[in-house]
């Protein structure tokens, strides 16, 4: 019997602990450097008439994106109510109902392939099935395409938090005597739902910085959101304008409008945070 | 068996219990649950095989075994809990005051009425306390607020834990600690005023002291529940039951009253369980 140096063994241990350590410094390094850039370029453009005004025309130093705020809430809030219900009684079945049958393996497996299909082919998509036959862009093929992107997440983490209760719960309702739904919604609901909300939150923030299903469905407008069934303001495609433009307060509103969706996505992410660990106490 | 339908409450049995001799063995032998001839299968594989077992109304029969032998799978068919599994299935007869109980024309909401579970771990939902307990008893009764007050009240007192928790209704079940929770299922399942109580370790979860008080609470709840527990603990099974079961490899193989189980086994299988020479 030979015995390996334990020189050797503890430098190599030593080696892949610098490493490791090294690379999560710098993803750390990365995910700073862009905050601090956009927080140093947005912050100048942030003032009141930021949130209240319509966009400046080209050349003029006053104006905000009031209009882009109102239309990126109206078609998130509007994708949120279709995604969601949707979503969460499809994770529902297959948690509950469907499980191991064919038609639950086929339904996961489809969820499963949605959510890694490229946002930028889901736009096309409604593009091609909603805008195309209404003739026009419009706020409600925004609202679509949105929550086509939402809906394998929700079911996704609807399913996880469901199979996170435990089945004894279930098991203990059913020997009482009751129905599989109203256990269902009444019991295994309530033992995931703090689980349920922080799958939701995420899902509204994984959506609300998407640019590219935007930009063939709800377009964007220099106008008040005044109907979703017209080219309707947004804040992802009004950065992207406004970023490529060769106007310097424009490019600056670009700024702003990224330092808020990146506040808001930040606030959605801690307040979801909060939510599961509150659950998990 | 004619007798023992006459008498089916606890009441009337104190009454006959002063009656002569000849009658006395009668109420002895009531029985409320009578297996015969029942297999169970996992999918292709046999988990039980023939059991046949007369449960004694209100008396505790423990079922006693090794690992593995089937105890729980036994009474997990009582109340068809295992039809939750697509992969199971159950054949024979489960005859309780005289009907099949695997009878596909049975009511089975109602069958789980009349036959509650306590589990292993305590499994409280997240509600509170006093909710815990309405909410089976809302499932099967029409009850105005008062008398749902009343029930609730009545169930916490049935299981020893009215004292403790009176001024805890509004608390989340969770907040009670552990040998609590477990007498707020039992609370929970005696609501519904069922006929025959099965106990799935309901003790293995919990501390000593605790465990204390279940056995003391399921010595007086024989009064008016037939009662059916499971045990890995063999002390345990001598200090509460009445009658014991020896299961091994699915197969009953004793049964009897638990002093002569214990003291005198027939089976030398049983008699080695007992003793710690296998198990």
């Amino acid at each position: 019997m030979i015995h390996r140096s334990s020189k050797i063994r503890n430098l190599k241990n030593f080696t892949a602990k610098i490493v490791a350590t090294l690379c999560a410094l710098l993803g750390i390094f990365f995910l700073g450097w862009v905050l601090i850039e956009v927080v140093q370029k947005g912050w100048h453009a942030i003032n009141w008439s930021f949130f209240t005004t319509l966009p400046p025309p080209p050349g003029s130093e006053t104006g905000g994106v009031a209009n882009a705020i109102l239309g990126t809430l109206a078609i998130t809030l509007l994708a949120t109510i279709m995604a969601v219900p949707i979503g969460l009684l499809a994770g529902t079945y297959l948690s509950e109902f469907g499980q191991k049958t064919a038609l639950a393996a086929a339904a996961r497996f489809v969820a499963n392939s949605l959510i890694g299909i490229p946002s930028i082919i889901v736009g096309l998509f409604v593009y091609a099935s909603v805008v195309v036959p209404m003739g026009q862009f419009s706020g409600y093929a925004g609202a679509i395409s949105l929550a086509i992107i939402m809906f394998p997440v929700v079911v996704g983490t609807s399913e996880a938090m469901l199979n996170l209760v435990p089945n004894e719960l279930r098991e203990s309702a059913i020997a009482l005597g009751a129905p599989r739904w109203k256990i269902t919604f009444e019991i295994v609901f309530g033992a995931a739902k703090a689980g349920i909300v922080t799958g939701i939150i995420l899902s509204v923030a994984r959506v609300s910085g998407e640019t590219a299903p935007l930009l063939f469905t709800a377009l964007n407008s220099p106008y008040w959101p005044n109907s979703l069934a017209k080219p309707t303001a947004n804040l992802t495609v009004t950065i992207f304008n406004f970023a490529m433009s060769p106007y310097a307060y424009w490019q600056q509103i670009a700024w702003g409008a990224s330092l808020l969706i990146m506040t808001a996505v930040l606030a959605l992410t801690i307040l979801a945070r909060s939510f599961f660990t509150e659950s998990r106490r | 068996m004619k007798i023992a339908t006459a008498f089916p409450h606890s009441a009337e049995s104190e009454r006959v219990r002063e009656m002569p001799k000849s009658q006395d063995k009668d109420l002895e032998t009531r029985i409320k649950v009578s297996v015969r001839n029942l297999d169970f299968f996992y999918g292709n594989h046999q988990a039980l095989h023939s059991n046949k077992l007369d449960i004694i109304s209100n008396k505790v029969t423990a079922i006693i075994g090794p690992s593995g032998c089937g105890k729980s799978t036994h009474i997990r068919i009582y109340n068809r809990i295992f039809e939750l599994y697509r992969d199971q299935r159950a054949s024979g007869e489960v005859l309780m005051d005289g009907v099949n109980i695997l009878s596909p024309s049975v009511d089975i909401l109602e069958l789980r009425r009349k036959i509650g579970m306590i589990f292993q771990k305590p499994t409280p939902f997240p509600m509170t306390v006093f909710d815990n307990i309405a909410w089976g008893l809302k499932l099967h009764y029409k009850l105005s607020h008062r008398d749902l007050s009343e029930r609730v009240e009545q169930a916490l007192h049935g299981a020893a834990l009215l004292d403790e928790v009176k001024d805890k209704l509004h608390f989340p079940g969770t907040a009670l600690s552990g040998g609590q929770q477990q007498r707020l299922c039992i609370a929970r399942a005696i609501a519904v005023q069922p006929e025959v109580l099965l106990m799935d370790e309901p003790t293995s979860a919990i501390d000593p002291r605790a465990t204390n008080k279940i056995e003391e609470l399921v010595e007086s709840l024989k009064e008016n529940f037939t009662i059916v527990i499971v045990t890995h603990n063999m002390q345990q099974a001598a200090r509460i039951s009445d009658h014991t079961a020896f299961f091994f490899e699915g197969r009953i193989i004793e049964v009897g009253p638990t002093s002569q189980v214990f003291t005198n086994p027939r089976n030398p299988q049983t008699e080695g369980y007992i003793t710690g020479r296998f198990g």
